[in-house]
Formats: C-alpha cells, sequence, structure tokens
C-alpha cells in the first residue's frame, strides 16, 4: 500500500503545497527544536579498509553489455482448493489411468504425491502432476500417516557414474541393478498400514479404491460431478 | 494403444467426430478443424473441454516406434457456432481424410 502522501497532486508534476508549507507540514520545525536548534546529525559509521584494486590487465576493445540480474524466484505449483491430504484423486494418463487413488501432500516442485494404497490396487509412492488428476470429493483420514520424510530427492533417479569406457567395455553392456531398494519398499508399507486401517473403517471404501474409473456410454464429463 | 497384457479397458476420453476443417463458402483454412464431441449441444456445456488435448489416431503401414498406431495431437481451443461443436488447432494440421474419422478427447490438462 502507498504510504499517504502529504504532498497531493494538482496535476502530474505540480504539487499543492509550496516548499515552505512542506517545511511545516513534515514537522521539520519540531525535529529541530528538539535538538536544540539544529538538525540531529549522526557520524558516517567508519568503513571497513577495502584493499586496494589492481588495475585490470585487460580491457575489451569495445564495451560488453552485462545481462541484467534475474531475481525471479518461482512459487511452488498452486495446489487447486479441491485436492486437500486424504483426498481420492483419478488419475488420467500413464500406466495407472483410470485409478484411485489417496493424496498425500504437495512436494516443493508441485508434484502430488500419492499412494494406491499399493496392497489395494497396485499404485506404489509415487508424484503426479495436479493436471493429470481429477480431484473427487470422498476423503480419507490421513492423521495416522507421517510422510515428512519424502520429497524430490526420494524420487530422483539415481546418477550414474560416468565410466571412461575402454575398447574392452563398449562391447559389454553395463548391467545396471534396477531392483527397488529394501528400503522403499518399507516405507511403502510403513505409510499403507495406517492408510489402509482408516480406508477399512470406512464402508466400500476398499473396493472404491481397487475399482478403476472409466467413462461409460452416455456419461458426460462436463456434466459429472466428481 | 493396446500393450502386451491384458489390462482392464479403460476409456478416459470422450469421443469426438472430425467434421471438417474452419471454413467459408468457398474457401477453408486447414489450420483450424471443427470437431463435434459426442454429448456436446450448447455452447455453454463447451466451456470446460476448453483446452483439453485430444488425439487423432491412425494407422499406418509401416511400424514407426514399434506400431502401426500413429498420432496427432492438439486441443480444443473455442466453441464454433451455438450448438456444441468445437475449434481445435493440431500439432500438424489433420490430413483431409481425418474428415468424418474419430478423434479421442482427453480430460487433462484438468481443473476439477
Amino acid at each position: 500500500m502507498a504510504p499517504k502522501t502529504r504532498n497531493p497532486d494538482l496535476i502530474r508534476g505540480i504539487g499543492k503545497y509550496s516548499r515552505s508549507k512542506m517545511y511545516h507540514k513534515r514537522g521539520l520545525w519540531a525535529i529541530k527544536e528538539k535538538h536544540g536548534g539544529k538538525f540531529p546529525h549522526h557520524d558516517p559509521k567508519p568503513k571497513p579498509d577495502v584493499a586496494a584494486e589492481k588495475p585490470p590487465k585487460f580491457y575489451p576493445a569495445d564495451d560488453v553489455k552485462k545481462p541484467l540480474v534475474n531475481k525471479r524466484k518461482p512459487k511452488p505449483t498452486k495446489l487447486r482448493s479441491s485436492i486437500t491430504p486424504g483426498t481420492v484423486l483419478i488419475i488420467l494418463t500413464g500406466r495407472f489411468k483410470g485409478k484411485r487413488v489417496v493424496f498425500l501432500k504437495q512436494l516443493l516442485s508441485g508434484l502430488l504425491l500419492i499412494t494406491g494404497p499399493f496392497k489395494i490396487n497396485g499404485v506404489p509412492l509415487r508424484r503426479v502432476n495436479q493436471s493429470y488428476v481429477i480431484a473427487t470429493s470422498t476423503k480419507v483420514d490421513i492423521s495416522g500417516v507421517s510422510v515428512d520424510k519424502f520429497d524430490d530427492k526420494y524420487f530422483a533417479k539415481k546418477a550414474e557414474k560416468k565410466k571412461k569406457k575402454g575398447e574392452g567395455e563398449f562391447f559389454e553392456s553395463e548391467k545396471v541393478e534396477n531392483i527397488l531398494p529394501q528400503e522403499k519398499k518399507d516405507d511403502q508399507k510403513s505409510v499403507d498400514a495406517a492408510l489402509i486401517k482408516s480406508i477399512e473403517g470406512v464402508c466400500d471404501l476398499k473396493t472404491y479404491l481397487g475399482a478403476r474409473f472409466s467413462l461409460k456410454s452416455g456419461m458426460k464429463p462436463h456434466e459429472l460431478v466428481f | 494403444m493396446v500393450k502386451g497384457r491384458q489390462g482392464e479397458r479403460v476409456r478416459l476420453y470422450v469421443r469426438g467426430t472430425v467434421l471438417g476443417y474452419k471454413r467459408s463458402k468457398s474457401n477453408q483454412y486447414p489450420n483450424t478443424s471443427l470437431i463435434q464431441i459426442e454429448g456436446l449441444n450448447t455452447k455453454e456445456d463447451v466451456a470446460w473441454y476448453c483446452g483439453k488435448r485430444m488425439a487423432y489416431i491412425y494407422k499406418a503401414k509401416v511400424k514407426k516406434n514399434g506400431t502401426h498406431y500413429r498420432c496427432i495431437w492438439g486441443k480444443v481451443i473455442r466453441p464454433h457456432g451455438n450448438s456444441g461443436v468445437v475449434r481445435a488447432k493440431f500439432k500438424s494440421n489433420l490430413p483431409p481424410k481425418s474428415m468424418g474419422a474419430k478423434v479421442r478427447v482427453f480430460m487433462y490438462p484438468s481443473n476439477i
């Protein structure tokens, strides 16, 4: 909010009050009085000694333009108001399309952290983009689950060390270990344990999450209430 | 596309028909196609579908990327007229043989 100006514009560039009137309005006479007829004067702080700069060895022939500084900090993606922790989402795309899945939290990258739970519909802990998901009005109680340890780094691909290829190694394909580490399986189990308990408490929710969503004949998405 | 597994067939798209190109009486403009989406009858209904992606899927004799099926992606731009017809722009213009062919209108990017 712009602070209230003491000197409103009559026209752009011309204020309502003259210099002397503004002096009075700003109360500079009161400040002078308070400090015995003079304005308060602060001595400049002693600056730390700057090392003497050497003249540069090289001056470019033409003036080189420096690119402007970019101070923009991207904000995390805005989460739709219909998506809250514990909402059941329908995935629209990918190998799990049509699956109904529980939303856990939004990660720093803006992606949504979801889980099947794995035992119910085979969807593991996964990240999904908000645009490829429909939020339903069904909510699951998620208070028993702690999701603090999951962030984008947990899901990042393991960086493979670049090895210098010798001649012999060109013909051997490196066997990349792609088995899911036991730690991730345990994480899945611990997150799902609390979730499944709260899901089984609600009538039919388990079969609902196990079933896939599909459009049938006569269904019009723009008229459906999810 | 049918992958080599016996998955459940879920339809997560709305069927649409390509009616032709945007045109006046004697000139047509192939960069925009007109699509009739199933179940849409008025201009107001179309608002939900604006921006949704669609795919024109066709078959070819030569296998590309391991499959005979090929696809042109596009999206719904705006309604066309008062009766639920929709204008769509595709990555590359639809071929003339697509007139009367089916198009899949997906439900993403979703806003629900």
